[in-house]
């Protein structure tokens, strides 16, 4: 590979393995668009799968942490997680506070025990 | 055509443009966009991509799960092909909300050319607003309007991304850890907002499981299989509850 193309890889790798896959769906919706509503099944379920591949990542993100966040202990960061969802369920639902409290359990708990 | 007279004279394209930009910047939504793509300037800056590619993708790929995919998924050795498919499967969404939202935009006079953008600009936040505001408005205004909050939505996500990346390549490391956490915290919790049914909530919990338990036996394709068995175990478990009760 010369020196060009390894400079360009990436970003054909962007519009091959995101924008292309991504965009299909937007490009569909244009072309058929009639007669689906949001709770048809086949929504509900597309809905379920983007959910679950989602939330996938979310838990591989905190369990099998990178770089700097590879600093503060699995312990931590997966405690963190629980107390920032539960502050979430606690205080009438805000994702505000979930997401505040989560990340201020991280940033107490990894300056507490830091590696 | 009305024989009173319109009491106000019909604004400009740049005017109704711009009213969707500030409609935009007063949305509850800038900040969560701003939080979110701080969060991915992050988690972009620790998976090695430039800045410039994160700006580039938000602006060509423009839904902020997808892209949390497309980063790790690259970022953590997965093939394009693996790549393609779990954004591919995070998309499937898209595709409802862009039929919800063609015939309010859609008028007597309406080209297909006029709404390739707000097609490509479907994203949660962009919907949900659209869908708020739109049905007050003047047919023949709602697409101008659609396509400026829209470019208020995407200009934040850009910036805000470049902001991101550089904090995490500036501060000290148990803070860029902390900002590094956002992407997964935020994305947690609002799913979780998101879920309001018990089918989003089975497949959430199914996912926070499947996901790390896939990856740790080392199975091919881990993130397409953790959406579809995941996501259709959810399925299943809602027809069942249906069709009891």
């Amino acid at each position: 590979m010369n020196a060009a193309l390894a400079d360009l890889w990436p970003y054909l790798v962007l519009i091959l393995a995101g924008y292309l896959p991504n965009e299909v769906w937007r490009v569909l919706g244009l072309a058929l668009a009639r007669g689906l509503n949001e709770d048809s099944q086949i929504v509900v379920w597309s809905r379920a799968v983007a959910t679950a591949l989602l939330a996938g990542v979310v838990a591989k993100l905190i369990l099998f942490a990178n770089g700097a966040l590879t600093t503060v202990p699995l312990s931590v960061r997966a405690g963190a997680a629980v107390v920032g969802f539960l502050a979430f369920v606690l205080l009438k639902r805000s994702v505000f506070a979930g997401v505040i409290v989560g990340e201020a359990a991280l940033l107490i708990g990894g300056y507490l025990f830091a590696r | 055509m009305s024989s009173i007279p319109s009491p106000e004279p019909e604004p400009s394209t740049i005017s109704i443009f711009f009213a969707g930009v500030r409609s935009a910047m007063a949305s509850v939504f800038f900040l969560v966009l701003a939080g979110t793509y701080i969060g991915m300037g992050a988690l972009a800056h620790d998976f090695g991509f430039p800045p410039w590619w994160l700006a580039l993708s938000s602006i060509l790929v423009w839904a902020a799960p997808a892209q949390v995919i497309l980063i790790s998924a690259l970022g953590t050795g997965a093939s394009l092909f693996e790549a393609a498919l779990a954004v591919t499967l995070s998309g499937i969404r898209l595709f409802p909300m862009v039929v919800a939202l063609l015939p309010l935009l859609r008028g007597p006079s309406t080209r297909l050319r006029d709404l390739l953008l707000p097609a490509h600009f479907t994203s949660v936040s962009m919907w949900v607003e659209s869908l708020r505001l739109l049905p007050g408005m003047p047919q023949n205004r709602r697409i101008t309007f659609c396509n400026g909050l829209s470019v208020g939505y995407m200009g934040t996500a850009v910036v805000f991304g470049f902001v991101g990346y550089y904090l995490a390549a500036g501060l000290p490391v148990l803070l860029a850890a902390t900002l590094l956490f956002l992407t997964p915290m935020s994305f947690l919790i609002s799913t979780a907002n998101n879920a309001r049914m018990m089918v989003d909530r089975l497949a959430l919990g199914f996912g926070l499981v499947l996901g790390p338990l896939l990856t740790y036996l080392a199975v091919g394709l881990d993130l397409m299989w953790t959406g579809l068995i995941g996501g259709t175990l959810a399925y299943l478990a809602h027809r069942f509850r249906e069709a009891t009760q």
